[in-house]
């Protein structure tokens, strides 16, 4: 009797659920498309918009894409009613939407959205490239965030203090470089950082099995704390010795780096930006295919079960928490070595809540929070962008974007997205 | 919400007979006792974990022949003020390693050693001597008035404290994060401010819709994150930060348009509010301290009753404990998430309205300065429960009115507040590392020793670290 209750209530349960996801995707899609053709369609500012790859005195030139604005409005925004459509009729048959149509829904949007708000500016003309480098330029951090985020999480440990270790990794490379004049002895210094911030996530959340995110909360405000307390009483007193570090040069690949585009981004950074991809890359290929990543999400999956099979549950914790806050210092640093040179009171401004939330964007996926978090740069990018040309669109709604458009992302695209079974709950042998 | 008639709830088979509430509530009743230290874990620290589960309940209950000495060594007071004395010497020696004087006398320390601890001693001592001279009693006033004048600025300041703090209390007793007291204290301000400048009401109903507008704007933007979660499940972590990132941008449009600014000017200030739509001075005009300090004080056993004495707030703790259990038991969880971050934003909306009509009288981008943070601190050193969030709201006002004090006059920054806010929320969060610091015996080691148990305790793997 029992049993059959259980299968009867989770089958019931599982339709329920089925239900309630499978329309919400359609009603938002239909909303924003309906959005789409309001506002990019019907109104299209009237003249043209040009995307310039690249500047005139470039080793290799590209033509500028020149484009009408009503016209790629009205494309735009019947496609993506086209795709909505497509949607509700899959829904309605019982059918799963295919990834593919979520990934042009939002290129079209984008596309959509960036001509419209373009061709509304003052001047309708901008450099795709720059806008786009400068985006990587400032997802590093949040690269390095959530990349700290996903060792700890797939382990099973939460972690918040991702602010605290990025703002710790910041200010002990600004220290470390000023006080050694090289900007590597920064680098390390901001690793050492991040890691302490770690030792104590670890300690308090792993051996003396505090709730995780008490320990992360609190650590951002202790490192906050910290961090302001040292820059007005020691390193403001005297700032040409202990806050003028110098900045890590950029490294431009030879032939690779003129590459119109692609070349800014991916050859010509500096060691942290190439530090970023090598640690995207790692992360992913240590998680999925190393027997190091097998004991890691297992760990962080079922304790229990990777306990039974020999693996020590807590040290595997403990390891990866302290190997994300390398992962994290490391992102610290590109704050004061890389962005400016110097430390400033409470710098990191919030990139680490930023970090977990492309984290959870990303699924707890490396490649996902990746591309998250170049999102978030992305979004950033372009509201400085935007500011400069000139938009209707108030200033502050602009700044308003990257958030609003993580609350759809969240709400409406990733909902059911599972955190790691473990994550959060300490182990406890016995 | 919840009806108290024997309303058939939706079994979750059509075959059995139907579950009424009463019958579900008895049995979750059986459990509350375990349901409620599940829920007290969820504000801290987890009970001690390697002691048996009988272990654990013994010591936490005075065992027969435990003397007084030994039930004052192993509770939870001593080591709450352990953790403040040890927050307080960590941050003493902050200051005095930072200070100028100290840095001066440690040249010649192998000398004259005592010149270097002397130093230490007068930047440490100095700068709580000025903490506590402006957070609670100032001996060198010359009047009365000017002595017990920073008790009331301690008061003044906690209020806004204790109100955020209350929201993000039963938000997480509900199983809720909410990271968003910021963003709803703005929120809630905005809508209290534009109430109190825009209308011209008598006095009396103007304070009362005044108050009532600030609770509907904290409630509907933190409603929003409940029904968010509830709906699509997205994790309301995110969305609190979101939402809070996104209502500082609104209140700063909102604060460039005509409606907002004071006529005439384009700086993003707002017009003072009315003097109807201000909290009266609640001990005449010589002090800060306003009516909204006994509002937050009503609040506080509002929010005790509702989590301790009413079926809602006994749904929510269900919820917040095993979220699967209450459904199973005819729980509403959806309606449970709503609710519970409705409520805790109405209560982040009152620390708005304190700090709207009773503090700053204008509506500013920083009205809520860091308030919904530290509202998180105060509730986790609160550990979630109403009186002690009350207790930790005022703790925490008292470090940072005497912060601006004691930076005021002896140089230090209020960051070092900061710093022994968050040592003692840590610390007290960890009894064991704070037993084990100081030698203290353990609830659970004088049963594991009787017992034979080879088990370590928490304290003396400790202290074997």
């Amino acid at each position: 009797m029992s049993t059959a209750t259980t299968a009867r209530d989770e089958r019931k349960n599982g339709a329920g659920d089925a239900t309630v996801r499978s329309w919400k995707t359609p009603v938002i899609l239909s909303v924003v498309a309906l959005f789409a053709l309001l506002v990019f369609a019907l109104g299209a500012p009237g003249n043209e918009v040009t995307f310039r790859l690249s500047e005139e005195n470039d080793p290799i030139v590209l033509p500028s894409i020149v484009v009408s604005a009503p016209v790629i409005g009205w494309i735009a925004a019947l496609a993506m009613a086209a795709l909505a459509v497509l949607a509700i009729l899959r829904t309605r048959s019982e059918r799963k939407i295919p990834t593919w149509v979520l990934a042009v829904f939002a290129v079209l949007f984008l596309v959509a959205f960036l001509t419209w708000v373009v061709g509304s500016a003052r001047t309708p003309n901008v450099a795709l490239y720059g806008l786009l480098a400068g985006s990587v330029t400032l997802a590093v951090p949040l690269i390095f965030g959530s990349l700290s985020g996903v060792l700890c999480e797939r382990s099973g440990v939460v972690n918040i203090a991702i602010e605290g270790q990025l703002l710790f990794g910041a200010f002990a490379a600004a220290v470390a470089a000023s006080l050694s004049g090289s900007a590597l002895v920064g680098l390390l210094a901001a690793a050492v950082a991040g890691v302490l911030v770690s030792l104590v996530l670890a300690v308090f959340s792993i051996r003396y099995v505090v709730n995780q995110v008490i320990v992360g909360v609190v650590l951002n405000v202790l490192v906050s704390g910290l961090t302001g307390f040292l820059f007005s009483a020691v390193l403001s007193e005297d700032s040409e010795r202990w806050n003028s570090p110098p900045r890590l040069p950029v490294i431009e690949i030879p032939l690779l780096a003129d590459i119109p585009v692609i070349g800014p981004i991916l050859f010509q950074q500096t060691i942290v930006g190439y530090l970023m991809y090598i640690a995207v890359a790692a992360v992913y290929v240590a998680l999925y295919h190393s027997r190091w990543g097998l004991r890691t999400r297992a760990v962080g999956e079922h304790p229990k079960a990777a306990d039974t099979l020999g693996v020590n549950v807590n040290r595997m914790r403990f390891l990866n928490v302290l190997l994300a806050g390398v992962v994290a210092g490391v992102g610290g640093s590109f704050f004061t070595l890389v962005a400016v040179s110097g430390f400033g009171r409470d710098m990191t401004a919030g990139q680490g809540y930023i970090a977990l939330a492309a984290l959870i964007f990303g699924r707890w996926n490396p490649i996902g929070a990746f591309f998250a978090a170049l999102l978030f740069g992305f979004a950033t990018n372009l509201s400085n962008v935007l500011s400069l040309l000139g938009t209707p669109v108030p200033d502050q709604f602009l700044r308003m974007l990257p958030y609003v458009v993580t609350v759809f992302a969240v709400a409406g695209l990733v909902g059911r997205s599972r955190a790691p079974g473990a994550s959060g709950i300490p182990y406890i042998k016995g | 919400m919840t009806p108290q008639d024997d309303k058939p709830v939706p079994s979750p088979t059509d075959g059995e007979a139907p579950l009424t509430r009463r019958d579900a509530k008895d049995t979750a009743r059986k459990d509350e006792a375990r349901l409620e230290n599940a829920v007290e874990t969820a504000g801290g620290a987890v009970p001690p974990p390697a002691v048996p589960a009988t272990a654990a309940a013994l010591g936490a209950g005075p065992a027969p022949e435990s003397t007084l000495m030994q039930r004052i060594m192993t509770g939870n007071a001593l080591v709450a003020f352990l953790s403040v004395v040890l927050s307080l010497i960590l941050g003493g020696l902050l200051i005095a390693v930072t200070d100028q004087n100290v840095a001066r006398t440690s040249s010649y320390f192998f000398s004259r050693p005592q010149d270097m601890i002397g130093a230490a001693w007068t930047a440490a001592s100095s700068a709580y001597l000025a903490l506590f001279q402006g957070s609670v009693f100032n001996f060198e006033g010359d009047s009365f008035v000017r002595m017990i004048y920073p008790l009331t600025q301690t008061l003044t300041v906690a209020t806004p404290l204790i109100c955020a703090g209350l929201g993000v209390a039963l938000a997480f007793r509900a199983g809720l994060f909410n990271i968003g007291a910021q963003g709803q204290i703005l929120i809630g301000a905005t809508f209290a401010g534009w109430i109190g400048f825009t209308l011209h009401l008598p006095a009396g109903i103007h304070l009362l819709l005044v108050i009532l507008a600030g609770m509907v704007g904290g409630a509907v933007w933190a409603g929003l994150v409940g029904l968010l979660k509830a709906r699509t499940g997205a994790h309301e972590v995110i969305l609190t930060i979101m939402f809070n990132y996104i209502a500082t941008n609104l209140v700063l449009y909102f604060l460039s348009t005509p409606a907002f600014q004071r006529p005439g000017s384009t700086n993003p200030i707002s017009p003072q509010l009315d003097a109807t739509a201000l909290y009266p001075p609640l001990l005449g005009p010589a002090f800060r301290l306003h009516w909204g300090f006994v509002v937050a004080v009503l609040a506080t056993i509002f929010v005790w009753w509702l989590l301790e004495r009413s079926t809602i707030g006994f749904e929510l703790r269900a919820v917040g404990a095993n979220a699967s259990a209450a459904r199973t038991a005819g729980v509403n969880v959806s309606k449970g998430y709503i609710l519970a971050m409705a409520i805790a934003g109405a209560l982040a909306g009152l620390a708005g309205v304190a700090q709207v009509s009773g503090t700053e009288k204008v509506l500013t981008s920083g009205v809520a300065a860091s308030f919904g943070f530290d509202a998180i601190t105060v509730a986790l050193l609160g550990r979630s429960s109403p009186w002690g969030t009350f207790a930790a709201g005022i703790l925490f006002g008292a470090f940072r009115a005497g912060g601006v004090a004691m930076q005021a006059s002896t140089g230090t920054s209020i960051d070092i507040v900061l710093v022994v806010q968050s040592l003692i929320v840590l610390f007290i969060a960890a009894p064991p590392l704070v037993r084990a610091l100081f030698r203290l015996p353990s609830p659970g080691a004088r049963r594991a020793r009787k017992g034979g148990s080879t088990t370590p305790t928490p304290a003396s793997t400790g202290a074997a670290a």
